[in-house]
């Protein structure tokens, strides 16, 4: 049972890694991230793996149907020349990796104390099979953690007005109404009432 | 009687409110009648008060008026002291006054500000009259600085003239310094006795005696001398005493009348009467009165000597004025308050007198000040000349006249004293008197008699002046005579019953009055006494100088001519205070303007800071580059430090 | 499995996106996707503290990270279709108008 659950964690691991590493490698924006979406994928497996279904399910669904598929979108609907975007793309690869690599190496310092070893962090024992993740996050997040909840509710009301302001523009020869404009509207503007001489016809 | 008191007061000031507001609705003879009526009242009532105080012998009215405000305890009221001292100051002021708003019916006849010069005098009058008349150090400093600010008017009256606008200033400038150290003196008073009245100040000041303060740290001084000698450099600078003096003779700028009402009989006296008001206080620190005597001395004497040289008329009368009242001040020193107010006394009919005359002289010379430029005057102006005449021998203290008896008594007083300083000021004052009737006689000597100097124009218009001239100088030359015969009472006696104060050891007006036999003993015994054959000495050689031998005094100038020199310069004074006050202060100024406005507050402070940030912010501008990706490697590479810094160097890592 | 073994496959995966970021540094578009590698790492961490150290209060937070990263992505990408409709590109090189 260990055994398998090592097997799990490493292969979903690699593909993790792999996918991460041809999202930022890739040459076409729509390949990373298609690239991305299997990063994600994966991920959301290996939260699945800690027990975390709910996030997991959520993940999936929100960055996988919903985030990622914007990105495509995005990526598609603007006619994107890539070649100058690629420029630099082996000259910084050096100090890209040396950076990474030195971040790695101080976090893998980190991760290798004492505090974080199998002995001061036992793996838990895994829960009964009627535990329900989904129960325990709602009502801890609908009662300790109800306003941060509800402060994310807004962010995410202003995400979208904000996203909507932005990219919405009048285009022009299009014919809209202005309802203002239509009730405040008066007859004196419309018809005018003039006082003249009778013609007489000839 | 408080309303006649407040009649008193407010008469004048309805009249200067009249002429000076409505001037031009009630007319040039409208402005004089309502001022000269106010006045007249007031004196009509002064003498009431005389009456009732002094002949009736009531108790002195002290009471508050009008409470403006009370602020922690201290009441800031107006009120009025009216005891024996401020009714024989109301005499003299409303007397004076009224003589000067006659008489200058005829001086200004023909200047095109009459009616402001009439509300101005009766302003005057009104400011004098609530200084003389207060209960209280608020509305003695109103007075005081309502004066000093008529003052200013009156002398920068002809405000076209350059000179008389210098004057105005520099007598405004020169009261300030004085009455700064007054305003000190009463934030003393305030400090310490927690009252501004006079009678709660007094009654706590024998128990302030003993205490001292420390002004600088280290240093004892005691309260009493520290309080009095404030409120003295506020009487220095009004009474002009050395080295405030020096507005007083360019106050000449001014017309004749106010050079009379001001600047001899009341507004410079204001000092002498306040310090014989606070003799209470004054009384308790001998030191404070050595000082006040100094002063005094030297006022007396070397303000004398510069009256030799002035030849302006009006100028010679005011050092005279000068000297006179370095007298009254050596008589406050040795604690002879009653004599010095005596001599305010005297000096002010004779002084008024004698500059009224100088002005009736000026009118018929067509506005001619120049002594060398008149001579052989008698004959054109008899009235002026004898009563030029009466006021002369008063103010040299010829034996019978007014001044003789004040200022004899003075020089009796001082060598009585034992007080520091007295020695220095009674060999002040015995030469005072030689260069007094010096000086006096040149000048009479020089307008009166001698041969005429004045070109044909002049002569042909020369005659007596109008009525309205010569009546004031009239009114005035009796006073300047039968005023001395008072002495009796007012100085020996108990006039002043409780108003001045002298503590036993400094009594020498007791002890002077053992030896009072009336006054006609007072007159022989004057006879045989240095002062006498002084002053007759200095007639004399004024008579044998100017009349005789004209020669001799150009010789003396040219032999002594350092001296000279020195006098002409009034001793350098004005031109020390324009180079070390004036240029001292221009050019604090100037470089208080360079140093810390220019430099340090606009160029450091202001633009300094801006351009530091200016500059700041131009090297750091090029960390942003504007690129995306150089912010995020920033950002990554603060990630590292930080890291970095949690791995190795943080504590407990 | 132990907590060492997910916190240093976060560490991995935060070290490629940091590469992601030093090398498509002219790329917006990949930019914003190595942003969303990098929060996927760091909910891959809270998720696994969360689950060894028993406190459900870890899942809360990636919850809050979601949404935020959500919100993150959606404006940012509405900004790119502002800027590519203003510019015509997304390079980076070319946005330089913050320059100080």
């Amino acid at each position: 049972m260990i055994a398998f659950e090592k097997i799990v964690f490493y292969l979903f691991a690699a593909i993790l890694v792999y996918a991460a590493t041809r999202v930022i490698t890739v040459r076409n924006p729509v390949h990373a991230a298609l690239h991305l979406v299997l990063a994600f994928f994966t991920c959301a497996a290996l939260w699945l793996l800690l027990e975390a279904e709910f996030l997991a399910i959520t993940l999936v669904l929100v960055y996988v149907g919903a985030v990622m598929v914007l990105f495509l979108f995005v990526v598609m609907m603007l006619d994107i020349n890539t070649s100058p975007i690629r420029e630099g793309f082996i000259r910084y690869l050096p100090v890209g990796l040396s950076v990474a690599g030195l971040m790695l190496f101080e976090m893998y310092l980190v991760v290798h104390s004492r505090y974080f070893s199998a002995g001061q962090m036992p793996a838990p024992v895994p829960h009964a099979a009627d535990y329900s993740n989904t129960r325990e996050l709602g009502s801890v997040l609908y009662t300790d953690y109800v306003y941060p909840f509800e402060i994310a509710s807004v962010i995410l009301v202003v995400a979208i007005i904000a996203a909507i302001a932005l990219t919405m523009r009048k285009r022009k020869g299009t014919k809209t109404q202005n309802p203002a404009e239509q009730v405040k509207v008066r007859s004196t503007d419309r018809v005018r009432v003039i006082k003249m001489e009778a013609e007489t016809k000839d | 009687m408080e309303n006649i008191y407040l009649t008193i007061v407010l008469a004048p000031l309805a009249g200067a409110l009249l002429a000076g507001l409505f001037g031009k609705v009630i007319g040039r003879s409208g402005a004089h009648w309502v001022t000269i009526l106010g006045v007249a009242t007031s004196f009509v009532l002064s003498v009431v008060v005389f009456k009732y105080m002094v002949i009736d012998g009531n108790e002195p009215f002290n009471g508050p008026v009008y409470t403006w405000m009370v602020s922690d305890g201290i009441h800031m009221q107006v009120g009025f002291l009216v005891d024996r001292l401020t009714t024989l100051m109301l005499l003299v002021v409303t007397f004076v006054s009224l003589m000067v708003h006659i008489y200058t019916i005829g001086y200004m006849s023909d200047d095109p500000g009459y009616q402001r010069f009439f509300s101005y005098i009766a302003l005057f009058t009104f400011s004098m009259l609530m200084l003389v008349m207060s209960n209280n150090f608020l509305q003695l400093f109103f007075g005081w600085e309502a004066v000093g600010l008529v003052s200013y008017l009156l002398i920068g009256f002809w405000y076209k003239r350059p000179s008389a606008i210098y004057a105005n200033l520099k007598a405004f400038l020169v009261n300030r310094v004085g009455d700064f150290g007054f305003l000190l003196g009463i934030a003393a008073i305030v400090m310490y006795f927690n009252t501004l009245d006079y009678a709660g100040v007094f009654a706590a000041a024998p128990a302030m005696a003993g205490s001292t303060m420390q002004i600088f740290p280290g240093s004892d001084w005691s309260v009493m001398t520290v309080i009095c000698i404030l409120l003295f450099i506020g009487a220095m600078g009004k009474s002009a005493q050395v080295p405030l003096h020096v507005w007083l003779p360019d106050s000449m700028e001014g017309p004749t009348p106010i050079s009379a009402l001001i600047h001899a009989a009341t507004m410079v006296t204001a000092g002498i009467f306040m310090v014989a008001r606070m003799s209470p206080l004054f009384e308790l620190s001998e030191t404070a009165l050595s000082f006040v005597l100094v002063i005094g001395s030297i006022t007396a004497l070397f303000m004398g000597f510069l009256g030799l040289v002035q030849n302006d008329i009006k100028r010679v009368i005011a050092y005279s004025t000068l000297s006179q009242l370095g007298y009254m001040t050596v008589a406050l020193g040795v604690s002879a308050y009653s004599v010095g107010i005596f001599h305010l006394m005297t000096h002010a009919f004779f002084k008024a007198l004698l500059f009224l005359a100088a002005g009736s002289v000026i009118i018929a010379m067509h506005h001619e000040q120049d002594i060398r430029k008149m001579g052989g005057l008698r004959k054109y102006l008899p009235i002026t000349y004898w009563t030029s005449l009466v006021g002369s021998l008063a103010l040299i203290g010829f034996p019978g006249f007014a001044g003789f008896f004040s200022k004899d008594t003075i020089i009796e007083a001082v060598h009585a004293s034992h007080i520091a300083g007295s020695g220095f000021a009674y060999v002040s004052v015995l030469s005072g008197v030689f260069i007094t009737a010096l000086y006096s006689f040149r000048m009479f000597f020089l307008v009166f008699h001698t041969h005429e100097r004045f070109d044909e124009h002049t002569r042909a218009h020369l005659h007596e002046t109008p009525a309205v001239v010569t009546v004031p100088l009239i009114m005035l030359a009796i006073p300047s005579v039968v005023a001395g015969y008072w002495i009796d009472p007012v100085v020996f006696g108990d006039y002043f019953g409780d108003a001045i104060f002298v503590s036993h050891a400094h009594d020498v007006v007791g002890h002077l009055a053992e030896e009072f036999h009336g006054t006609s003993a007072f007159i022989l015994h004057g006879l045989t006494g240095p002062a006498f054959w002084l002053a007759t000495a200095g007639l004399g050689t004024a008579w044998f100088i100017y009349t005789q031998k004209p020669s001799i005094a150009e010789q003396l100038a040219q032999r002594f001519q350092l001296v000279y020199r020195i006098m002409l310069d009034k001793y350098g004074f004005d031109r020390f205070n324009e180079i070390f006050f004036a240029g001292g202060a221009r050019g604090t100024g100037w470089t208080l303007w360079k140093l810390g406005d220019v430099l340090l507050i606009d160029g450091l402070l202001v633009n300094g800071s801006a351009r530091l940030v200016g500059w700041v912010s131009g090297v750091v501008r090029h960390v942003q580059t504007g690129y995306l990706y150089h912010y995020a490697f920033s950002m990554i590479i603060g990630l590292l430090l930080l890291l970095s810094w949690f791995l190795w160097l943080a504590p407990g890592a | 499995m132990v907590l060492a073994d997910y916190l240093i496959l976060g560490a991995v995966l935060f070290g490629l996106s940091v590469a992601g970021i030093f090398i498509n540094r002219k790329n917006v578009i990949i930019l914003l996707m190595c942003i969303e590698l990098m929060l996927l790492a760091v909910n891959t961490n809270f998720i696994a503290f969360s689950h060894f150290t028993g406190d459900i209060s870890g899942q809360v937070f990636v919850f809050f990270i979601l949404t935020v990263a959500a919100a993150e992505s959606a404006i940012g990408l509405a900004i790119l279709v502002v800027l590519f409709r203003n510019r015509h590109t997304i390079n980076v090189d070319d946005l330089d108008s913050m320059k100080g």
